[in-house]
C-alpha cells in the first residue's frame, strides 16, 4: 500500500485480511444476488423497471405491428430519440437538485432549445450573415447557457421557485422563437444549407466496420474500467463485486452493443448522432459520478442543509446545474434543427417538453431529488420514443397516443414515489 | 490561564461570555471550560442557553462580550469554518447527513479526496472511513458503502461523530446525541462518547437525560436562565444536587433585567 494517501496510522493488515468490524461485502455470486434483491425490495430499483418496460414494449408492438422490429425502424428510433435524450440529460441535472419536497424543474427547456436552434439556423444562412457552422454552434451554445444562467439567478438570488421562473421562460422563449422565425424570415421557415450541420442528425456510418470499431472501443473501455476498479479495490483489501458478476456485466454490454451494430448495419448503419449522444452520456456520467461537482449536486439534492454545513455553496451548485441544463438545451436544439434540416415557427412545440421530462422520470430519475443516473436520459428517451413510434406505426389516433403516453408517465412517477417511500421507511425501521 | 480545580490546562475556556437577542439575554457572563480527554456535560432547562453557548463558541452567533481561549491562546471565531480550522466540531441534533449518499460520501462531504486532479479518490476515502469507524469500534455498520437512508438512528449518530473527528479535530460537541434513540442505541452512542474521551478528544455533551450524563460525564456544567449556576465533579455529586441546580441554582442580578424566577 505504498500509495496510501491517508495520514492516520493504519493497523498493519495483511493482503486480503480484513480488519475487524467490516465484513467483505458479497464476494460470492449468490450472496451478491441476494444482496441486490434485498436492495430492490427496499426500494433501490436501479434499472429494473426500465428493462421490464422495454421487454413489454418489444413484446406488445412486436406482435401487434410487423414493421416495429425491423432494422429500418431501429435506426429510425435512434434518430427520433436523439433530441429528447440530449435535452433529458440537462433535465436530469435539474431534477437531481430538487429541494426536499419541492421539485425543481425547467419548463422552458424545449423552447430554449428552439431558440438556440433557430439562432443557429439564422446565423448559418449563406447570404446573411453567413457564419461558418462552428461559429453558429458556439453562438447557440453560449446563448442557451446564458439563458440557463439568467433563469438560475432569478431562482437563487430572487427566490422565485423554478416552476414559476421557467413557466415564465416557457412563454418568453416560445415568443422569441415566433418572433425570430416570423419577423426575420418571409415564410416562418428557414432551411439549413450547411452540410456539416445537416450531417449532425442525418449522417450514418454506412461502412460496416465503423460500427464494429466503435462498439469495440466502448466495450473495451468499459471492460478496462470495470476490471481496473476490481483490481485496485482488491489491492486495498476493500470488498468488490464477485468476478463472475463483473464479467457477466461486461458480456451483457458487449452483446447488446454488438446486436445493435448488426441490426443497424442491415439498414443504413450507426447514426452519427447516436455516437455524439454516447460521447455526451459518457462525459456527463463522468462529471456526475466521479467529480466533486457531481458529488455536491447529489448532496444538494439529498439534503441542502447537510451540503450547506459541509461548506458547499448550494446556490453556486444550483446556478451551475441550470447552466449545464442550458448548455444541453443548446445541444438538443442543434440536434433538433439538424434533424428537421430547418427551423420554423412551430419548432420545439408540441409534446417535446413533456417527452423530455417523462424520459428522465421513466429512466429512473427521482422527482424528489438526489437520485438517478445520467444514462436514464438514454433509457427514458428510448422508451418514450419506442412507444410513440410503435403507436404511430399502428396508426393510432393522436388522442389515443396522448392517453397512453400519459399513463406511462404516471406509472413511472408512481414507481418513483413508492420506491422512495420504501427507501425512507427502511431508514426508520 | 489555569483552570479552577486541578487537571490539565483547559482545551477550551470561555470567560464571561454573554449573548443577547434583542431584549432577551440568552446567556450572561458564563464561564465554561473543557479539558482534553474529558467529557463535560452541559445541562439546563429548556431555554437555559445551552445551544446559544455552543453557537457562540463556533461563531454562528458570536458572543457580545467575554473571551474565548483555545489551546491556551485567545481566539476569535467568526464562523463554523474558523471553528473547524481550530479543531472544534459540532454534531447537531439533526445530524444533517445526506440520506441519498453512502457512509463514505457523507463522511467526506465537502472535503472529498481527489486523485489525478479531478477524480474523486473513492478507494482512499473508503479506506480511511473504515479506519476511523474501526478506531471508534463502530461494529454495527455492515458496509461503509451503505446508503445513509438505510441506517438506524444510532448508526447515523456514529457516522456523524466519526465524520466530526476525521479532520484533526480536538474538541467534539454533541447536541443531544441520544434524544431520539432507544435503549440499545443510546448505549452505543454513550460508549462512543467514552471512547472519544479515551482517545484524548475534549467532549462536550448536551443532554436532558441525567442518567446518561452520569454514565459518561467527568464534570457537569449547569446553566439556568442564561447563567452558569454550578460546575460539579461527577464523582462528588449526585443527580438530586444537579436537579436542584437546574431548577433553583443561585442567579446573579442581571443589570437591566427583571430578576426572573
Ligand atoms: N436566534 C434567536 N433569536 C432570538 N432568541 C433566541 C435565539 N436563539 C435563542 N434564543 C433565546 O435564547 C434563550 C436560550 O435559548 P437556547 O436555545 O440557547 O436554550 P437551550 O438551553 O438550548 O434550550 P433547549 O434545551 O430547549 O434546547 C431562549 O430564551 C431563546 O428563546
Ligand atoms: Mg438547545
Amino acid at each position: 500500500m505504498s500509495d496510501d494517501t491517508t495520514t492516520a496510522p493504519s493497523p498493519p493488515s495483511e493482503e486480503g485480511v480484513r480488519t475487524a468490524g467490516f465484513e467483505t461485502p458479497h464476494e460470492g455470486v449468490s450472496d451478491y444476488v441476494a444482496e441486490r434483491w434485498r436492495a430492490v425490495q427496499a426500494g433501490e430499483l436501479g434499472s429494473l423497471p426500465i428493462i421490464l418496460g422495454l421487454v413489454v414494449i418489444v413484446a406488445v408492438f412486436g406482435t401487434l405491428e410487423d414493421n416495429f422490429l425491423t432494422a429500418q425502424n431501429f435506426t429510425n428510433l435512434l434518430l427520433q430519440m436523439a433530441p429528447i435524450a440530449f435535452l433529458s440529460i440537462g433535465i436530469i441535472f435539474i431534477l437531481l437538485i430538487a429541494d426536499g419536497e419541492v421539485v425543481t424543474i425547467d419548463l422552458s427547456v424545449a423552447f430554449v432549445a428552439g431558440t438556440g436552434g433557430t439562432v443557429l439556423v439564422l446565423l448559418q444562412r449563406p447570404d446573411d450573415p453567413g457564419w461558418p457552422w462552428w461559429a453558429a454552434i458556439i453562438a447557440c451554445l453560449i446563448l442557451t447557457t446564458v439563458i440557463g444562467l439568467v433563469h438560475a439567478l432569478i431562482i437563487t438570488k430572487l427566490g422565485v421557485p423554478s416552476f414559476v421562473t421557467t413557466l415564465a421562460g416557457f412563454l418568453v422563449w416560445s415568443g422569441v422563437v415566433l418572433w425570430l422565425t416570423l419577423d426575420f424570415t418571409d415564410a416562418g421557415f428557414v432551411s439549413i444549407q450547411d452540410q456539416t450541420l445537416i450531417d449532425i442528425s442525418n449522417k450514418f456510418f454506412s461502412d460496416d466496420w465503423v460500427g464494429w470499431v466503435l462498439a469495440l472501443i466502448v466495450v473495451g473501455g468499459y471492460a478496462v474500467f470495470q476490471l481496473n476498479d476490481v483490481r485496485s479495490r482488491r489491492a486495498r483489501g476493500l470488498g468488490t463485486r464477485p468476478m463472475p458478476i463483473v464479467l457477466a456485466q461486461i458480456a451483457g454490454v458487449a452483446v447488446l452493443l454488438f446486436a445493435a451494430v448488426i441490426v443497424a448495419n442491415r439498414d443504413r448503419g450507426i447514426p452519427l448522432v447516436t455516437v455524439i449522444l454516447a460521447v455526451f452520456l459518457a462525459f456527463w456520467t463522468f462529471v456526475a459520478a466521479k467529480t466533486r461537482f457531481g458529488r455536491h449536486i447529489y448532496a444538494v439534492g439529498g439534503s441542502p442543509e447537510a451540503a450547506r454545513r459541509a461548506g458547499i455553496s448550494v446556490d453556486n451548485i444550483r446556478i451551475a446545474v441550470f447552466m449545464v441544463n442550458g448548455f444541453m438545451a443548446g445541444v438538443g436544439g442543434i440536434v433538433l434543427v439538424s434533424r428537421l434540416r430547418s427551423t420554423s415557427s412551430n419548432i420545439a412545440g408540441g409534446n417535446l417538453l413533456l417527452e423530455v421530462i417523462a424520459a428522465a422520470v421513466i429512466g429512473g430519475v427521482s422527482l424528489f431529488g438526489g437520485s438517478g443516473r445520467i444514462v436514464a436520459a438514454f433509457y427514458g428517451a428510448l422508451v418514450i420514443t419506442a412507444i410513440k413510434n410503435g403507436m404511430e406505426l399502428m396508426g393510432l389516433s393522436s388522442g389515443f397516443k396522448f392517453i397512453i403516453t400519459g399513463i406511462v408517465l404516471l406509472l413511472a412517477v408512481l414507481i418513483d414515489s413508492v420506491s422512495k417511500r420504501r427507501r425512507t421507511m427502511r431508514g426508520l425501521a | 490561564m489555569t483552570s479552577d480545580d486541578g487537571g490539565g490546562s483547559p482545551l477550551l475556556q470561555c470567560q464571561g461570555v454573554s449573548k443577547s437577542f434583542g431584549a432577551v439575554q440568552a446567556i450572561y457572563k458564563v464561564d465554561f471550560d473543557v479539558r482534553a480527554g474529558e467529557v463535560m456535560a452541559l445541562v439546563g432547562d429548556n431555554g437555559a442557553g445551552k445551544s446559544t453557548l455552543i453557537k457562540g463558541i463556533v461563531g454562528i452567533y458570536p458572543f457580545d462580550e467575554g473571551e474565548v481561549y483555545f489551546d491556551g491562546a485567545q481566539v476569535r471565531i467568526h464562523g463554523p469554518k474558523d471553528a473547524a480550522d481550530l479543531g472544534i466540531e459540532v454534531v447537531y441534533q439533526d445530524l444533517a447527513l445526506a440520506d441519498n449518499l453512502d457512509v463514505v460520501a457523507n463522511m467526506f462531504l465537502g472535503r472529498e479526496e481527489i486523485s489525478n486532479g479531478l477524480v474523486i479518490d473513492e478507494l482512499a476515502m473508503e479506506h480511511r472511513a473504515q479506519e476511523v469507524l474501526e478506531s471508534l469500534s463502530v461494529t454495527t455498520l455492515k458496509s461503509v458503502r451503505q446508503v445513509v437512508a438505510g441506517l438506524s438512528g444510532g448508526q447515523r449518530q456514529a457516522v456523524a461523530v466519526a465524520k466530526s473527528i476525521m479532520w484533526d479535530s480536538k474538541l467534539v460537541i454533541l447536541d443531544e446525541p441520544t434524544a431520539a434513540l432507544g435503549v440499545a442505541q443510546t448505549r452505543q452512542v454513550l460508549d462512543l462518547v467514552l471512547r472519544l474521551a479515551e482517545q484524548g478528544f475534549g467532549v462536550v455533551i448536551i443532554s436532558h437525560n441525567l442518567h446518561d450524563i452520569f454514565e459518561v460525564a467527568d464534570r457537569i456544567t449547569v446553566l439556568r436562565l442564561g447563567q452558569r449556576v454550578a460546575v460539579f465533579d461527577k464523582a462528588a455529586t449526585n443527580q438530586q444536587e444537579v436537579v436542584e441546580a437546574i431548577t433553583a441554582g443561585d442567579l446573579a442580578h442581571v443589570p437591566g433585567m427583571e430578576a426572573a424566577i
